[in-house]
Order: structure tokens, then C-alpha cells, then sequence
């Protein structure tokens, strides 16, 4: 198991740099970083080469490149443009610890990135909880009703929902729950923002503030989660031990739940492990949408000030969580599958 | 009850030996029985009808120029003195920020939206199908530096492909003219962007069914006949792999159409005139709930065109799959 982790690790140091070359590439032509600073007043032409210079913004891509992984705070850096080298570079790189400054605010990537997280992940959480819940439900009760009425009908919303454009269903909620329901006086629902400011920072108002936005991002994954779940309670359903259990006279409750349920959980728990990084990016339309001040959002905003070390920071840091619940998935399936033994 | 002769059997009724039935025919039979495919094709059908036809029906008269216009420039006609409107008899579906029919444009920007759907498709199936292609024909390192790549690129979330992607060549590319319609260059780059980012999962399908493919009888044979890499690549083991190919593809237009509409949505789609289902939700939700109209229709049209789609590829990968025993 601990050589088959290592190697799992020792796989995924080579993708990631891959991936980072790749990024980075995409980043260096994404636009002047330059010319979109300086707000009203433009910077005047010897400024800009000024700030290009610091920022290291004149150097070619590799060593660009080089710098932001292993920093430059051993190699001299001409800062004055005179063309002798004078000061060290203060760039420690990726690899220590060091994710640079965004160019906007001029603060480290990593605290800005930290201060989103923890609204980006609670949103995160609280959706991927409604989504287990709802679609083992619904999977479930489909599954033990093949063909029923309930079963066609959740099979075309199921589809419906899958084909749904995430900001068309969020428009949607918030034109019935919000922009209607205060219309016909019925308690209605906040439609930006984490809180209102009249009100403060309560937990009942954050509560209020999250419905919209976590609906909006379970259904969708709901459609396609209980399709999946229904199918694979379906196939246990047919396996022998569960005649067995049935034939020993087992209350039929207690085959589904203790033997069908377990054992139709298994590839869900892959499925989940593998879609939950890619949830933060789904996050992304569903930010923008609800004014919820997450990383998706500081994506965005950072996408058009074109702030490349906040880019790499942000994407990096998605692309790291994709590898490691990868492997975590893997591990863990090992443990609730005794038969499945990690080489 | 008359006897029966074989004179009076139809010759239906009388088994004769009938010519064996193709793939292709026995696929067509089993799409057909699939209902929700059916309804899906229904869908499209109607839809299609929609943006070519609807056209004709889309004519008034422009107030700034002050003439009677009909089709294209009719979408075009933006009279600020109507701008915001709601839907009434003279627009039905209302009028936009700049006063401009709405469902005059969604006629003509769901032939965009359309158009870009198929051909970031295209583009999506001949890069996976080349990846996948080569990466198991060739194998070695050819195989390890090629999967390596597409795995470094599943790896980063689409959404942010598309918007850098969107981002690194977003108006690079001037006007042209198509059909006698101008189009601005952000469509032929929005096309490039979501077919580059969409190809990985048709390439590792694609290369799974080569790796089989490859070591079969029929393909030694050829090899042995004297046939050349590309010969054999592309009509020996490509065409074998069609099936994978189709569903794809089919999924790869719905998916493009949602790709489209997701960056346009967050401002970085098709620019200018030119009317996309996607650029006309751009900035929409500022008036969610003082203009409803102006995210419902062409929300609502993505909507029916991806589910219609769907449907259909769902239909097309039982009906193409033999081993698919589902819905039968």
C-alpha cells in the first residue's frame, strides 16, 4: 500500500509540471498585465518598462518560468535599466513555498486565495452533502420501482437537468423565489452575497443566502448522480447474494440497505471522489451569478486584470486537488473493497 | 374464412431467405424503437424549422433608418427609443438593451450558436480521433508523452481552459463573410477554443478501442499487403471505431453549445454584432428581475436544443453499441 502511494506520488510530480508548463505558456500571451494597470491615469512609457523590469515581465518565458517555480534570490536582476545586474531577485518560487504577488493588489497570491477558500468550500461541502443525499435517495427509489411512473418521471427530469445551462436553472430560482415571491408577499430569499448588511453577519442569514446558490449547484449534479445510482443498485439487484439474502427470508428493507446499498455505493464513491475538484471549478458561473465572494469569482476578476501569478495560483492549486483525490479515491476504495488490492 | 393457398399468402408471410441486415439498418431499427431519441429528433426537427424558417415571420419597420427591414437586419435594427421592452404583438419576445427584436435574434443567433456547436465538434472529433489515433498505432513514446499531455490537460478544469483559452486568442482573428452573412473572427476563435478543450475523452476512448484493434488478423494482413501508417490508421482501424465516434461527436455539439454559451455568459464570448444564444445572455442577469425576457428565450432555446441532443446521443450510443441491451 505505502509503495503503491509513493508511486501513485512519484506519477503525479511529472503531471504536474506538465501541467504547469502548459498553464504557464497560456498565461505569458494572455494580454500585457501591464497595460491594464494603473487605473484612470495610464502609466507613463518609462514607467511601464520600469514595472515590466521589476516584475521580471521582460525576461523570456522559460526563464519566467524558471523563476516562478525555484525564485531568482540568488542571481542579481537589473532593476535601474542601466544593464549591470545589481539587486537580488527577492522571488523564493512555487517549489518554496513562495506563490508570488498578484499584480493588482500586490499581496502574496496564496493569503488572497486563502481568504475566498473557506466561502468557496462551504459552499463546496454543502452542495456535495445535498447531492449524496438526494441522489442515493432518488437513485434508490428508482432502482426498486424499474419502469414506474416515479422512475420515467425522475429518468426525463434527470435529463432535463443534465441539459440545463447552470446559469439558466440559477436565473430561474431567482426570478421564482426571489424576484417573485417578494412580488406576491411571500417570504422571499437573498439573492447576492454571503450577508446583508442591514442585518450583520448571523448564521440564519448565511443559511438564507446559501439556498439558491447550492440548489443551483446540486441539481445538476443530482441529474447525472442518480442516473448512475440507479443503474448500479440495479446491477446488484440482480447478483446472486442478493436472491440468497431474499431466499434465507430477509425482510426485504434490510436486503436493500444492508446488502444492495453498500455494495451499489462502491463506484459512486469513486465518482464522487473524482468530480468534488471539479466542483470548485463548476463554482466558477454559480459565483459569478450570486455575488458569492469565493475563488471562483477571484478567478474571474483576476482573468481580466490578466494577473498571471494569481491565475497560476488558483489553477495549480485545483489541479493539485484533482491529483491528490485522485489517489485519495483510489486509497479509499482499496479500504471499503477488500477485493480490490493496490499494486 | 377463405382457404389458404399459397397464392393468398402476401409474400411477406412466406419466409424467404432475406438478404442479411446491415449494421447500419439493424441501428436504425434500434434507434427508432428508443423513445426518448424519437422525441429528442422531434425536438430538433422543430427547432431547426425555428432557425431556418422562423426568419421569414421576423420583419418590421426600423424607426432610425426609417425603413421597412425583414430577416438579418431586421436583428440588427437597434431603435434605443424601444430598448428594454417587453414581449408585445410588434416583438414578441421583447426587446433588448439597445432595442433590438429578440426573436429576431434568436433566430439568427441560434444558426450561429448551431454552427458553432457542429464545428467545434468536428474539430473536437479529429483532434481526439488523431490523438487517440496515433498515441495507440504508434505506441512507445510516441503513446506516453501524447497521454501524458491529454491527462495533464483532463486535469484542469474545462471552464478554465475555455476562459484563458478564450482569453489567449480572443480577437486575433478579423471579420469574414459566410454565406453572404459577416461574421466576426471571435466565432471562428470561440470554435478553435472549445474544440482544443473538448478532444481528451474521445482520445482515450478512441485509443483503447485502436489498442485492441491493432493486433487483429485483418489488420496484419493489410500491414503484410504492404499498406501504409496512414492507410491503415485511417481506413482500417478509424473506421472501426465509429460508433464511439458518432456518440461523440453528437454529445461534443450539445456540450459546445453549453461551452459557448458559459463563456459568452462570463463576457468573453462571440463579440460584436453577430448574435450567439450565448453573447445575448452577456450581462442579462443585471436585469433579472426588471427584463426577464432577455435571459428566458435564448436560456430556454440552449436549454431544448442541448436536452434534444442528449436525447439523441443517448438513442445513437444504444442503437450503435451491439452490446447495449438498454432501453430495448
Amino acid at each position: 500500500m505505502t509503495n503503491y502511494i509513493l508511486r501513485r506520488l512519484a506519477q503525479a510530480i511529472p503531471q504536474l509540471f506538465i501541467i504547469s508548463i502548459i498553464l504557464f505558456v497560456l498565461m505569458q500571451a494572455f494580454g500585457d498585465p501591464i497595460a491594464t494597470l494603473g487605473g484612470r491615469v495610464p502609466p507613463r512609457p518609462e514607467d511601464k518598462e520600469r514595472l515590466r523590469r521589476q516584475l521580471g515581465l521582460d525576461q523570456p518565458v522559460y526563464k519566467q518560468y524558471f523563476t516562478w517555480l525555484v525564485g531568482n534570490d540568488w542571481q542579481k536582476i537589473d532593476m535601474d535599466g542601466d544593464g549591470v545586474p545589481e539587486t537580488y531577485g527577492k522571488r523564493h518560487g512555487v517549489l518554496r513555498g513562495d506563490w508570488g504577488n498578484s499584480l493588482v493588489t500586490r499581496q502574496p497570491v496564496l493569503r488572497m486565495i486563502g481568504e475566498r477558500l473557506p466561502n468557496t468550500l462551504l459552499l463546496m461541502v454543502t452542495a456535495e452533502i445535498v447531492i449524496i443525499i438526494v441522489s442515493l435517495a432518488l437513485g434508490l427509489y428508482s432502482a426498486l420501482r424499474p419502469y414506474s411512473t416515479f422512475d420515467n418521471l425522475v429518468t426525463g427530469l434527470s435529463f432535463v437537468g443534465y441539459s440545463m445551462p447552470v446559469f439558466w436553472l440559477a436565473l430561474m430560482l431567482m426570478y421564482i423565489f426571489a424576484v417573485n415571491f417578494r412580488r406576491w408577499g411571500l417570504p422571499y430569499l437573498p439573492t447576492v452575497g454571503m450577508y446583508d448588511p442591514q442585518v450583520g453577519k448571523t448564521p440564519w442569514e448565511l443559511i438564507k443566502h446559501m439556498v439558491l446558490p447550492v440548489t443551483t449547484l446540486a441539481v445538476i449534479s443530482i441529474a447525472g448522480y442518480s442516473r448512475f445510482v440507479r443503474s448500479s443498485v440495479l446491477e446488484v439487484l440482480s447478483q446472486d447474494y442478493i436472491r440468497t439474502a431474499r431466499a434465507k427470508g430477509l425482510r426485504a428493507m434490510f436486503v436493500v440497505l444492508r446488502h444492495a446499498l453498500p455494495n451499489a455505493a462502491l463506484p459512486f464513491i469513486t465518482l464522487i471522489g473524482l468530480d468534488i475538484p471539479f466542483l470548485l471549478a463548476g463554482a466558477v458561473v454559480t459565483e459569478r451569478i450570486f455575488a458569492w465572494p469565493g475563488t471562483g469569482r477571484l478567478f474571474i476578476d483576476h482573468t481580466e486584470r490578466a494577473d498571471f501569478p494569481m491565475l497560476m495560483g488558483i489553477l495549480m492549486l485545483i489541479s493539485i486537488a484533482v491529483v491528490v483525490f485522485q489517489l485519495i479515491t483510489d486509497v479509499v476504495y482499496s479500504f471499503v473493497d477488500p477485493r480490490i488490492r493496490l499494486e | 374464412m377463405a382457404a389458404i393457398t399459397p397464392e393468398t399468402l402476401s409474400t411477406d408471410v412466406i419466409a424467404k431467405p432475406s438478404a442479411p441486415l446491415s449494421p447500419l439498418v439493424l441501428g436504425i431499427r434500434r434507434f427508432r424503437r428508443h423513445r426518448m431519441a424519437m422525441i429528442g429528433l422531434g425536438l430538433l426537427i422543430l427547432l431547426m424549422l425555428y432557425i431556418s424558417f422562423g426568419g421569414l415571420f421576423a420583419r418590421g419597420y426600423c424607426t432610425p433608418i426609417d425603413k421597412n427591414l425583414s430577416g438579418e437586419p431586421w436583428s440588427d435594427c437597434n431603435d434605443l427609443s424601444l430598448k428594454l421592452k417587453p414581449p408585445s404583438a410588434s416583438h414578441i419576445f421583447g426587446t433588448d438593451v439597445v432595442g433590438r427584436d429578440i426573436f429576431a435574434r434568436t433566430i439568427y443567433g441560434g444558426q450561429i450558436s448551431l454552427m458553432i456547436g457542429v464545428s467545434a465538434a468536428i474539430v473536437e472529433v479529429v483532434l481526439g480521433a488523431l490523438v487517440g489515433a496515433l498515441a495507440a498505432y504508434y505506441g512507445g513514446w510516441v503513446d506516453s508523452i501524447l497521454m501524458r499531455f491529454t491527462e495533464a490537460m483532463l486535469t484542469i478544469p474545462n471552464l478554465f481552459l475555455l476562459i484563458i483559452g478564450a482569453r489567449f486568442f480572443g480577437g486575433g482573428l478579423p471579420d469574414f463573410k459566410l454565406f453572404g452573412r459577416e461574421l466576426t473572427g471571435s466565432v471562428v476563435v470561440i470554435i478553435l477554443i472549445i474544440g482544443a478543450t473538448s478532444w481528451m475523452y474521445l482520445a482515450r476512448i478512441v485509443r483503447a478501442n485502436v489498442l485492441s484493434l491493432r493486433e487483429r488478423d485483418y489488420v496484419s494482413a493489410a500491414r503484410a499487403l504492404g499498406a501504409s501508417d496512414s492507410r491503415l490508421i485511417l481506413t482500417h482501424l478509424l473506421p472501426n471505431t465509429t460508433a464511439p465516434l458518432i456518440v461523440s461527436a453528437t454529445l461534443g455539439v450539445a456540450n459546445a453549445i453549453l461551452a459557448e454559451a458559459y463563456v459568452s455568459f462570463l463576457g468573453l464570448g462571440v463579440q460584436g454584432s453577430t448574435a450567439t444564444w450565448g453573447n445575448m445572455l452577456d450581462g442579462a442577469y443585471r436585469y433579472l428581475d426588471t427584463a426577464p425576457w432577455l435571459w428566458f428565450f435564448p436560456g430556454t432555446l440552449i436549454l431544448l436544443t442541448v436536452l434534444g441532443i442528449n436525447f439523441v446521443g443517448d438513442g445513437l450510443r444504444d442503437a450503435l453499441d451491439p452490446y447495449s441491451t438498454r432501453h430495448l
